[in-house]
């Protein structure tokens, strides 16, 4: 009866997918910015200053890191009141750095440097926008999982789902690292 | 067999142990449902496996149509034919196709063959029926994504179809849909809302890559039953896998450059524009490279065609061993190759940009790659035939389909080695030679791959045969047909006749091939009434066809023909089966064939078995 039919999971199939996604997203930022590198090569690439929001957005979202952080550690341990206070905390903070990229935009356009400027100008909109979109995707996660932990019927044991959001929020974490240090230092 | 009298003893274990079951059970409990949740939005891979096929044959029909509808242009351009105004309106005024819709229909057919016929109807169909029948999973490892992964390309289909009906008709700047032409809506009218359209539905077709893609690798990796060890895997699996991390990997390149297409067609962007006059007008666009567009594209675009290929490859092989009696030739050699196919993939996309003013340096280095993919290539080619060779040959109209695909992969991968070469190519870069090239080796080859599959597995989809006199009807017609229409284009190439021309009487070099193209319209339209015919044949048997009366109408070795003839929900009714051998046990020791689900006996054992 032990050994029947249970399907053998090394690891649970939707942190694997979830891998993989993010092995795939890569790709895609990847792509952005190896054309950000050709088009840098090529004649008349116009520098400038990245707004200095974008470091503060930075902080907010490594910040937000750790409390996904810790809202794992606290579902693992069943403080439920803890893990919502600490996922509605994390997805205040994703909001506060989307909010913090558009001010970003909106001082980049004050500054004479709107979307339809120089290539360099349209790619910090673009890259940036594209990754926004992806940390709006974790915060949608944050919700569902924030919904889960109010229903009073049905309660959720498994860990998986919240590993799995916490998973990909640190990589849309580490992605906006990586993309800023490439932003500044490919200027 | 005593396979099925385990099957059928474990019948009753198995209510106690669907509840405890396998990893994650969520789509455990609706298999009882209505129509709607069996077989609209079903999350069954098996009826999912359907619904791509189903949609991509309807896709391959229009596809093919508009090639027929194309071909009459190339092939009688002083002819009309007054009942293309009546289908096609004021895009053939006076029975004669507009050159608007000559693009219009070119691009189309190429944007349709490609990605939905042969990405979706061939990967998503196969991939979705066999990798947890032949790894013995009861499903994918997300049933749900996987319904999505369907659902998208649905809208996707939507999207593109509704383009074909828009004012200014669809977009028609070629499939690969370059800038500056396909970034500007007053370049052309298929630049306009078609472009649009085209480029949205090409995003959900991306999404819907993606979600199928990772699913296929987590299934593949983490879902395969006791003893199926990745050595003991079917090549079909193999060819499965690695077509989805293609696709996984670079999918998203394609979108970044839609994306940023997208960006400067309607944000005033310059990724692409420069310096550019439209109309006699200057725009205001500068700065952008549109060979930007061509490297992220092909980046993709090149990956894509082994997307294509590679299920076909996995297919044939397994198709071959069955129907030759035989092992596979060089199991790991195949893996192999297919692996090596898989990186090089990467790697050579610049030979598509020879002529755009490409560093001849650079270019020599991908002249050296694409080169070096004539060897897993060849090896395959060896192993396919030295797996036939001597071989009890069964006859069958997959085994049939089968060999025409090594016929025609060898016939076009050849010219592959001479367009790899930069100097060549600059001689016959965007004629005719080309278009046969990847006619033969991609389209043919892909389509007797997926013919193949078809007929092998219909069995096990609808749990009844095909018509065995149409089927081979259908065989020789495709296959010398095909011989027939793509092979004078090499010649039509090698004189310099570029593609994607409407007429080509005008030109003194070109008008001595005015009866050869008259040749080829005739056998296009005689190849597509083939296909019809096949068409008819599928549609008949799924619902009149002969029954099957043996699980494993083929003799073959595989899990999926473990299962019942008609699979319910979770594949097996009983447990799933355990793997002890692999899969390619044909005429070993004088015993026709030996299940991977038969444990290993004392004497193979002592030969270490395999």
């Amino acid at each position: 009866m032990q050994a029947m039919s249970v399907q053998r999971n090394k690891i649970h199939p939707h942190k694997y997918s979830l891998w993989i996604a993010m092995g795939s997203i890569t790709m895609m930022f990847i792509g952005f910015t190896s054309a950000y590198v050709v088009k840098r090569a090529q004649a008349n690439w116009f520098t400038f200053q990245l707004p200095m929001i974008f470091w503060i957005s930075t902080g907010i979202i490594l910040s937000s890191s750790f409390t996904v952080q810790m809202a794992v550690k606290q579902f693992r341990n069943r403080h439920m009141q803890r893990y919502k206070q600490l996922i509605t905390l994390t997805a205040v903070l994703g909001v506060a750095f989307a909010v913090c990229q558009w001010i970003g935009f909106m001082q980049m356009n004050a500054m004479g440097l709107p979307l339809n400027g120089p290539a360099s100008v349209s790619f910090i909109y673009v890259i940036v926008s594209v990754h926004l979109l992806h940390v709006l995707g974790g915060v949608v996660a944050l919700l569902i999982m924030f919904g889960r932990a109010f229903r009073t019927r049905i309660r959720t044991y498994s860990p998986v789902p919240i590993e799995v959001a916490a998973t990909y929020w640190h990589f849309v974490d580490a992605l906006w690292i990586y993309l800023l240090i490439f932003l500044s230092i490919a200027r | 067999m005593s396979n099925e009298a385990t099957l059928h003893s474990q019948q009753e274990v198995m209510h106690g142990a669907a509840a405890h079951g396998h990893g994650h059970d969520d789509h455990e409990h609706h298999h009882e449902g209505g129509f709607i949740s069996k077989y609209v939005f079903s999350m069954d891979h098996k009826t999912i496996a359907k619904q791509f096929l189903i949609t991509g044959i309807l896709w391959a029909i229009v596809g093919a149509f508009f090639s027929v509808l194309f071909r009459l242009q190339l092939g009688f351009p002083d002819t009309t034919f007054p009942w293309l105004e009546s289908i096609l309106g004021h895009w053939a005024k006076g029975g004669h196709i507009s050159p608007e819709a000559y693009y219009a229909l070119v691009t189309m057919h190429g944007t349709i063959l490609v990605f939905f016929v042969l990405t979706a109807g061939l990967s998503g169909t196969f991939s979705n029926l066999l990798i947890p029948l032949q790894v013995g999973a009861r499903d994918m490892a997300s049933p749900f994504m996987n319904m999505l992964s369907y659902w998208f390309f649905f809208m996707a289909s939507c999207v593109m179809m509704c383009s074909l009906f828009v004012q200014t008709g669809p977009a028609s700047g070629g499939w690969t849909s370059y800038p500056p032409l396909s970034a500007l809506g007053d370049a052309s009218i298929g630049s306009k809302i078609g472009m649009d359209l085209w480029l949205t539905s090409m995003a959900l077709f991306v999404v819907s890559q993606l979600l199928g893609g990772l699913n296929y690798i987590s299934t593949i990796l983490n879902m395969r039953t006791k003893g199926m060890s990745m050595t003991k895997m079917p090549l079909t699996i193999w060819s499965f896998f690695f077509t989805a991390v293609l696709g996984v990997l670079s999918f998203p390149v394609l979108l970044s450059g839609f994306i940023l297409l997208l960006f400067d067609r309607h944000a005033g962007t310059s990724f692409y524009l420069s310096e550019l006059f439209v109309a006699g007008k200057a725009l205001s666009n500068e700065g952008g490279s549109a060979i930007l567009y061509q490297h992220l594209f092909w980046f993709l675009g090149h990956p894509e065609v082994y997307i294509i290929i590679l299920p076909a490859m996995g297919m044939v092989s397994e198709v071959m061993a069955v129907n030759a009696r035989k092992p596979i030739f060089g199991y790991l050699a195949m893996v192999g190759s297919m692996f090596a196919i898989a990186i090089l993939a990467f790697l050579v996309w610049a030979h598509h940009m020879f002529v755009t003013g490409l560093n001849p340096f650079l270019g020599a280095f991908f002249v050296l790659l694409t080169l070096l993919i004539a060897v897993p290539s060849a090896i395959k080619v060896f192993n396919w035939i030295t797996t036939i060779w001597r071989g009890n040959i069964r006859f069958t109209p997959g085994m049939l389909f089968s060999i025409g695909f090594v016929s025609t992969f060898i016939s076009g991968g050849l010219t592959g080695i001479w367009l790899g070469n930069s100097s060549i190519d600059i001689h016959l870069h965007d004629t005719y030679f080309v278009i046969a090239h990847f006619h033969i080796v991609m389209g043919v080859s892909a389509f007797l791959g997926l013919f193949a599959g078809v007929y092998h597995w219909f069995p096990k989809m609808f749990g009844r045969y095909l018509n065995n006199t149409l089927s081979y009807i259908h065989f020789w017609i495709t296959l010398v047909g095909a011989y027939l229409i793509f092979w004078p284009m090499h010649y039509e190439g090698m004189a310099g006749m570029p593609r994607r021309y409407y007429d080509y009487s005008n030109w003194e070099s070109f008008k001595q091939f005015g009866d050869l193209n008259h040749f080829i319209s005739i056998v296009v339209i005689i190849v597509f009434a083939a296909q019809l015919l096949f068409v008819f044949n599928f549609f008949y048997s799924v619902f009149k066809g002969r029954k099957l009366t043996t699980t494993n109408p083929w003799n073959a070795t595989t899990l999926e023909w473990t299962t019942p003839i008609n699979p319910g929900h979770g594949n097996w009714p009983g447990e799933i089966p355990e793997v002890y051998r692999w899969p390619y046990d044909y005429s070993k020791d004088g015993v026709d064939f030996i299940p991977q689900t038969v444990p290993l006996s004392k004497d193979e054992e002592a030969a270490g078995g395999h």
